[in-house]
């Protein structure tokens, strides 16, 4: 990814520098740095309580951060001026429980945000609505409501719904935690496809196998920090025994 | 002790049953339609960024629900009357019916906001909704339909307790019937015309609430799992 006239990489999509955060006295990040650069598949790996979660959401400034830096898509993420809902039509997130509208059709779901956010004409939001959906493979199910689709196919629809505001970076929390293991491989491949056209993504994981297939770069947090980063190809060979322990115990 | 009952010269007096049925019914519905809506408005300003705007409806909803109906309706009565309003009894009636059915509605409205899971919130913020959007499209109408069996048993509650405003002589139903059975000396039968009447408009209300819970929720319509 270097630019051939400079030799540099291309400006990140996200940036995080000595980012800091606490939950009352529980120090959760302390000094979180690492970048994204555009196209490319961060996978953000390490135990529970490791801060993984923590750092995915104060990029879409779920969490605000007591000290450091965010860069997302030229936002200041931390200034406490942020355009907070430019910010979020730049950034697509979906959970680890999908939450989809459990009131509105899948259909309905999708056409929500790029019609009232972005003043989208209905006719035209429906036709990106099969557009997107088609794209995960649920292009039959834009009349379903949430409740008549399995947990895989919420979670796809999920997607979909995130991409329909065509956000320039997506970030996934957890994405299959929640699913049954034979579920959990019809999302991964969706994600697997997105990242192929080119998709800016950081992902927290626990699928090793998946991190490892899809990342151009892992980052190990343990205990708040950034404890060890580089290639997917790291998790082959563990340098720190902490890494080395947790993808022992993950395999 | 035999009991005869003749209701001839009670039901001779239908028009007026029917006329005190018309003016229930339509009291109910003021008090349904503005007292839901400050009701909605309400629940939501309990649940605002503004301390003050959240104590403003604390001390609301706690007036309303810890003093009697029918001295709520003598205050607004003779409250209105000492600073020199004038109004008619059945406008004072609709006026605090409202304020009564407005506090019970923000409790129950408030309960089904409080569980909507944060995570419909969240998903509905990182789709870059305004916070005015999430509750029109993402947090009212599921909050709605969670509550919605007490919320319309509570607007049937308060067309009942409307009988109470035949103190200040709003004409409606119970009124009527406390003319009728003064005037025709058969009180027993007047108030069982009365009592039938008042379970035919409780159905009747009751049905259209039905009605419009499928108008309201289509998906348990299209599920088959009307509320």
């Amino acid at each position: 990814m270097l630019n051939q006239a400079t030799g540099t990489p291309p400006d990140p999509v996200v940036t995080l520098r000595d980012v800091h955060k606490s939950f009352g006295p529980l120090k959760v990040l302390e000094g979180v740095s690492f970048e994204v650069p555009r196209g490319t598949v961060t996978a953000i790996i390490g135990r529970s309580g490791s801060g993984k979660s923590t750092a995915l959401r104060c990029i879409d400034r779920f969490e605000t951060i007591d000290r450091g830096e965010i860069r997302v898509c030229g936002h200041r993420v931390d200034a406490p001026g942020l355009d907070l809902r430019r910010l979020r039509q730049d950034v697509g997130i979906v959970f680890q429980s999908y939450n989809l509208f459990p009131h509105l059709t899948i259909e309905q779901n999708i056409t929500l945000a790029p019609t009232a956010v972005k003043g989208m004409p209905r006719a035209e939001a429906r036709a990106l609505a099969a557009e997107v959906l088609a794209q995960v493979g649920l292009g039959d199910k834009l009349q379903a409501y949430p409740e008549q689709l399995s947990g895989g196919q919420q979670q796809r629809a999920a997607i979909a719904r995130s991409l329909a505001m065509r956000p320039k970076v997506m970030l996934f929390d957890e994405v299959t935690s929640a699913l049954d293991p034979e579920l959990t491989g019809e999302v991964l491949k969706v994600i697997e496809v997105l990242a192929a056209s080119g998709m800016t993504m950081v992902m927290v994981t626990h699928e090793m196998g998946f991190a490892r297939g899809i990342a151009d770069e892992v980052v190990f947090m343990h205990r708040g920090r950034v404890h060890e980063r580089g290639p997917a190809a790291m998790l082959e060979a563990p340098t720190t025994p902490e890494l080395r322990q947790f993808v022992g115990s993950g395999l | 002790m035999a009991l005869t009952l003749d209701f001839s010269a009670v039901l001779e007096r239908w028009p007026s049953f029917l006329d005190g049925a018309l003016l229930t019914l339509e009291l109910a519905g003021i008090a349904t339609v503005v007292g839901g809506a400050l009701g909605g408005v309400a629940a939501i300003g309990r649940r605002s960024r503004h301390a003050a705007l959240r104590r403003l409806c604390e001390v609301y909803v706690e007036a309303i629900r810890n003093t009697p109906l029918l001295v709520q309706i003598f205050l607004v009565y003779f409250g209105l009357a000492s600073l020199g309003f004038k109004f008619s009894a059945v406008t004072v009636a609709a006026l605090a019916l409202t304020i009564n059915v407005g506090a019970y509605t923000t409790e129950i409205v408030r309960a089904g906001l409080d569980a909507i899971p944060r995570g419909q919130i969240e998903a509905a913020e990182g789709l870059a909704l305004s916070r005015a959007q999430i509750y029109r499209h993402v947090v009212l109408l599921p909050a709605i339909e969670r509550v919605y069996p007490a919320l319309t048993s509570q607007f049937v509650l308060l067309m009942l307790a409307s009988s109470v405003t035949s103190q200040i002589s709003a004409e409606e139903l119970t009124a009527v019937a406390n003319y009728i059975q003064s005037d025709t000396y058969r009180a027993f039968e007047t108030y069982i015309v009365v009592a039938l009447v008042y379970v035919a408009l409780s159905f009747l209300m009751r049905a259209g609430f039905w009605t419009l819970g499928l108008v309201l929720f289509p998906r348990r319509r299209r599920l088959g799992t009307p509320l």
